[in-house]
C-alpha cells in the first residue's frame, strides 16, 4: 500500500471520528442548506446539460426541457451535500472551505447526509419519468461516481483524482442529451471528453494556489504529492491535448465556422497562459499566472459551450 | 437522557421560519411543476373524460 493510500485510510477514519465529534454551534439558516448544493458548481452544470439537451436533433417540449434540467441540477446538488459531508474532516482544516456549513457547525453530517440522499432519489426518479430511464440511470451513475468513486476513494488516495474524478463533471451534457433523445451518440461524448480533458488544468491551476491547504489536510493533489513543476508540466500537456479537441467538433459538424474560428483562437490562448504557468519558475508572479490561468479556463469553456448554441440558434449550422 | 425542553433564541425562531417557508415555497412550486408536467406527458385531453 502506498504511503498516500495508508493517509487515505486514515483520513477516512478520521472523517468518521470527525462526525461523532461534531457539535453545532450555529442554527442552520437557508442560505446553508442553498450551499451545501454547491450553487457555483450546479450552475456549470445547468449550463452544460442545457447545451446538450439544445443541440439534440429532438425536439424537448419545455416543459419537460425544464423539468429535466431542474432534475439533473437538483442531482448535481445532492452530490454536492453528499461530498460536504464525507469532506468535512479535510473542509475544516482548508482555508477555502472552513467556513461551510458541516464544518463551520451550522448542519449537523447526518442532516446533509439525509439532504443530499433525498434529493438523489427525488432527482433520478422524477427524471425516469419525465423524460426517460437512460437519463435517470446515467444521472445516478454521476452522483454515484461524484460521491463514491471521486470523494470516497480517488480524492484521498490518488494525484490522479481530479483526472478520473472529472467524469463525473463531464456527464451533465450527456445526461441532457439523453433525456432529448433517448439515446447516446457522438456528439454528447465529444462535449464530454471536452470537459473531461478540460478540468485537470482547470483544477491544478487552482490546487498551485492552495497547495499548502491541502498538504496539511493530506489530500494527494498532484502539486503536493509531484510538485510545482511537474503539476506545470502536466497542465501543459492537458492543454496541448485540449485545444485540437475544443475545436473538433467542427470535424463532426456539429459547430461551423464562427465556432471553429473562435475555439482555435481561444484553444491558442489557453496555450500561451498555461507555457506561461510551466515557464515560470516559484516566484511571486507565478500565483498570478496560476489565477490567470484558473479564470481563463473557465471562460474558455463558457464560451465554446455558448458558440455551439449561439450557431445553432443562428442558424449557421 | 436530558429532558431540558430546548429554547431558540429569536434568531433561530426567525432561521427556522425562513426554512418553514422556502420549504412550503417549495412544495407548491412543485405541485405546479407535477401538474403542468402530467398535462404535457398526457396531452390536454387528459382533462377530457367521461365521468
Amino acid at each position: 500500500m502506498s504511503e498516500w493510500a495508508a493517509a487515505g485510510d486514515r483520513t477516512v477514519d478520521k472523517a468518521i471520528d470527525g462526525e461523532a465529534s461534531w457539535q453545532r454551534r450555529e442554527a442552520a439558516s437557508l442560505s446553508d442548506y442553498m450551499t451545501l448544493l454547491k450553487p457555483r458548481v450546479m450552475s456549470l452544470v445547468i449550463f452544460t446539460a442545457f447545451v446538450g439537451m439544445a443541440i439534440a436533433p429532438v425536439e424537448i417540449h419545455p416543459v419537460l426541457g425544464f423539468a429535466a434540467l431542474l432534475c439533473i441540477a437538483i442531482g448535481a446538488g445532492a452530490s454536492g451535500a453528499l461530498n460536504m459531508v464525507y469532506d468535512a474532516d479535510i473542509d475544516r482544516i482548508m482555508q477555502r472551505t472552513k467556513s461551510r456549513p458541516i464544518p463551520a457547525g451550522r448542519v449537523e453530517p447526518s442532516e446533509a447526509r439525509a439532504f443530499g440522499v433525498t434529493l438523489s432519489g427525488f432527482s433520478v426518479l422524477t427524471l425516469g419519468l419525465i423524460a426517460n430511464w437512460l437519463a435517470a440511470a446515467l444521472l445516478a451513475f454521476t452522483i454515484f461516481f461524484y460521491v463514491v468513486i471521486y470523494t470516497l476513494w480517488l480524492k484521498r488516495w490518488t494525484p490522479q483524482n481530479i483526472v478520473i474524478g472529472g467524469a463525473a463533471g463531464a456527464f451533465p451534457p450527456v445526461v441532457g442529451w439523453v433525456a432529448a433523445t433517448g439515446s447516446i451518440s457522438i456528439e454528447p461524448i465529444l462535449l464530454f471528453l471536452i470537459i473531461f480533458v478540460w478540468t485537470p488544468p482547470h483544477f491544478w491551476a487552482l490546487a498551485l494556489l492552495s497547495r499548502e491547504d491541502y498538504a496539511r489536510a493530506g489530500v494527494p493533489m498532484l502539486p503536493v504529492v509531484a510538485g510545482d513543476h511537474a503539476t506545470r508540466k502536466q497542465i501543459l500537456a492537458y492543454t496541448i491535448l485540449l485545444a485540437p479537441l475544443g475545436v473538433s467538433p467542427v470535424l463532426f459538424d456539429m459547430a461551423g465556422w464562427l465556432y471553429g474560428s473562435v475555439s482555435a483562437v481561444a484553444g491558442l490562448a489557453f496555450i500561451g497562459l498555461s507555457w506561461r504557468v510551466y515557464r515560470r519558475g516559484s516566484d511571486e508572479t507565478a500565483a498570478r499566472d496560476a489565477k490567470n490561468l484558473f479564470g481563463y479556463s473557465i471562460l474558455y469553456l463558457f464560451l465554446l459551450f455558448s458558440l455551439i448554441l449561439m450557431e445553432r440558434w443562428l442558424g449557421i449550422v | 437522557m436530558d429532558d431540558t425542553p430546548v429554547r431558540l433564541t429569536e434568531e433561530e425562531r426567525k432561521r427556522r421560519r425562513i426554512r418553514s417557508i422556502a420549504l412550503a415555497l417549495t412544495l407548491g412550486a412543485l405541485v405546479l411543476l407535477f401538474y403542468a408536467v402530467t398535462v404535457v406527458r398526457l396531452g390536454p385531453a387528459v382533462l377530457d373524460r367521461p365521468l
